[in-house]
């Protein structure tokens, strides 16, 4: 007499997730982490653009005229800076430029920072005008708050790519490693488990989990901060699905004969830290010099971030991120049977 | 059908320049309880590996069941309960999701029901497995390993670091394994363990076989008693034979 015993593949898939959910860390970086990332980055780049430039005057006398100039023109917010701190406040961005009454006045400021080369243009334009200037024309000004274009819309979908990145490889090869160092790998394969089964139910848990760690940031950004999301459900779905795939097997590949959680941890920096970075996670990856973009663009992250990007924010058809798709199918599927050909079950 | 549940002949294991086993035969007759016996490093766990088809030897002829690992893996997987040296169970998984893991692996089997019962822990099914004691969990461990009922136990020193009680509760659920036609084939380290669960024991030592019989009879062939002032044991076996004491703690 047997009872009804449920499937091997739902048993190991289930035992996969009850891990992951009775994990406090593991849930709080997969499903908090987000939100709270996304909240941190909304209060620093809010999204009125209509920010004044900050102006450094030194107090006293010889100033006088510039602060009555400076804070009666729109744009400009003045504040009182000691020479002696005037380095500093530059470096933190509390004025992002000095004006020095000498005459004509001296602008202190760091060209290689755009705001700060925006102040200049700012002050300078009002000083003159203050001095004289006559103006050829006054051009119209049309203002638009395009939906997207706000730095919280554009580093969303970012966010998400970084989460399936992280979530994915971490998701995949840690549970492996830390099997395979209690060998409890070994253990498995002494039973009549299927070795296909046991990878599949690593897979398939990551799948499972997978609605949940992309709609919560996605469903925040939405009601949160009214973020536009243009795209074709299906087809964000299917960009996700392919991102998760690359980056498990990815995982999948890295854990493949690793015996200790420090080692494992080694190789998942050296291969996620470079996309962190260079992927567009937080500032495009267009800021990278020429020479390095075709490496760039060949990154799963990179792929998969323009893929979200294009599909959420500007409505992309499937056929217009064709080669985004196409990079992450080969990261998916080259790592995935190199992983099966390494796999060490001992 | 073969009266051996376990036979091999010559076996041989190499690790590089290190031999873990040099020529091991033995076999074990269906019903008994077999003790591969030895100090740490001797080859007990090599020998006992390959047996359970996990390591693969440079040499010698294994039949398990009747079968072979080459032509029969998926039959003997399905026949075999192993319990492995080192293996640590999932600590977030209960007790019953451990065993109904295990459980799904195998065609045919006893009821989570019959397992918890077996090894006594009906009162900790819902228990995580990292809050169980050392011998609960061991008993977990062989719970898991009877999941499949099988006809022969492979045990690789199921009670090292356990305390006298839990190894005691742990011998009798073994008692009981044989009582019902099971047959054990396993490794120890203690004496005491040996002389108690054992029908017959194989005194290993690097990597060969010294010595082989029915305890009582290994001690009785001793002869004389030197400076034994208490019965003799199979520990004197051992250090008669190489001089050694068994362990060094």
């Amino acid at each position: 007499m047997t009872e009804h015993s449920a499937h091997p593949l739902v048993q190991l898939t289930l035992a996969r997730i009850r891990e992951f959910l009775r994990e406090p860390e593991a849930v709080f970086w997969a499903f908090v982490f987000p939100i709270v990332m996304s909240l941190a980055l909304a209060l620093a780049f809010p999204s009125e653009a209509t920010r004044d430039v900050l102006v450094g005057l030194e107090p006293g006398p010889a100033s006088q005229g510039l602060r009555a100039t400076l804070e009666a023109s729109k744009g400009i917010t003045v504040r009182e800076i000691r020479p002696e701190d005037e380095r500093r406040a530059l470096r933190e961005g509390t004025v992002n430029v000095v004006v020095v009454p000498t005459t004509p006045p001296t602008y202190r400021f760091d060209p290689a920072r755009g705001e700060s080369q925006l102040a200049r243009a700012v002050v300078d334009d009002a000083l003159q005008r203050a001095a004289g200037r006559t103006d050829q024309w006054t051009a119209r000004e049309e203002p638009q708050q395009v939906a997207g274009s706000r730095y919280i819309d554009w580093f969303i979908p970012g966010l998400i790519g970084m989460g399936l990145m992280t979530n994915g490889m971490w998701g995949i090869a840690f549970g492996i490693v830390q099997a395979r160092m209690r060998k409890l790998l070994k253990r498995m394969v002494a039973s009549p488990m299927k070795k296909s089964q046991y990878l599949l139910a690593q897979l398939l848990a990551r799948l499972l989990f997978l609605p949940a760690e992309v709609l919560v940031p996605l469903v925040f950004a939405m009601v949160a901060f009214g973020m536009p999301v243009n795209g074709n459900p299906l087809t964000i779905a299917i960009v996700v699905l392919a991102g998760a795939f690359s980056f498990g097997a990815f995982g999948l590949l890295m854990a493949a004969r690793v015996r200790t959680i420090e080692a494992i941890s080694g190789l998942m920096n050296l291969a996620m830290l470079p996309m962190w970075i260079v992927s567009g996670v937080f500032f495009s990856s267009s800021n990278f010099p020429d020479a390095i973009q075709p490496v760039i663009q060949v990154l799963p992250l990179t792929a998969l971030i323009d893929a979200l990007r294009a599909v959420i924010l500007d409505g992309a058809s499937l056929g217009a991120i064709r080669s985004d798709l196409a990079v992450l199918g080969v990261w998916g599927i080259v790592p995935f049977f190199a992983a099966l050909r390494l796999f060490s079950w001992k | 059908m073969s009266e051996f549940a376990v036979k091999c002949e010559r076996l041989r294991k190499a690790y590089g320049p290190v031999v873990a086993v040099a020529d091991v035969s033995l076999s074990v007759r269906r019903g008994e309880c077999f003790g591969l016996l030895g100090p740490n490093g001797a080859g007990k766990t090599t020998t006992i590996e390959i047996l359970e088809g996990l390591l693969s030897a440079d040499a010698g002829d294994i039949e398990v069941l009747g079968l072979r690992w080459s032509h029969h893996a998926e039959e003997l997987r399905q026949r075999l309960g192993i319990q492995l040296q080192e293996t640590q169970l999932p600590d977030k998984l209960t007790v019953e999701e451990t065993l109904r893991l295990f459980r799904s692996f195998y065609a045919n089997g006893r009821t989570i029901e019959e397992l918890l019962q077996i090894v006594g822990l009906e009162g900790k099914r819902a228990s995580r497995v990292g809050k169980l004691s050392g011998g609960q969990k061991q008993r977990l461990s062989l719970a898991s390993a009877l999941a499949g009922n099988p006809d022969l136990l492979f045990l690789d020193e199921p009670t090292t670091g356990l305390d006298p009680q839990s190894r005691r509760q742990l011998w009798m659920l073994l008692e009981q394994f044989r009582e019902r036609g099971g047959t054990i084939l396993m490794t120890t380290h203690y004496m005491e363990e040996a002389e108690y669960l054992c029908d017959r024991v194989a005194v290993v030592d690097h990597g060969k076989i010294i010595a082989e019989g029915v305890p009582q009879e290994l001690i009785a062939r001793l002869g004389e008693p030197r400076v034994i002032t208490h019965h003799g044991t199979l520990e004197d076996v051992f250090m008669s034979l190489t001089g050694r004491h068994l362990r060094d703690d």
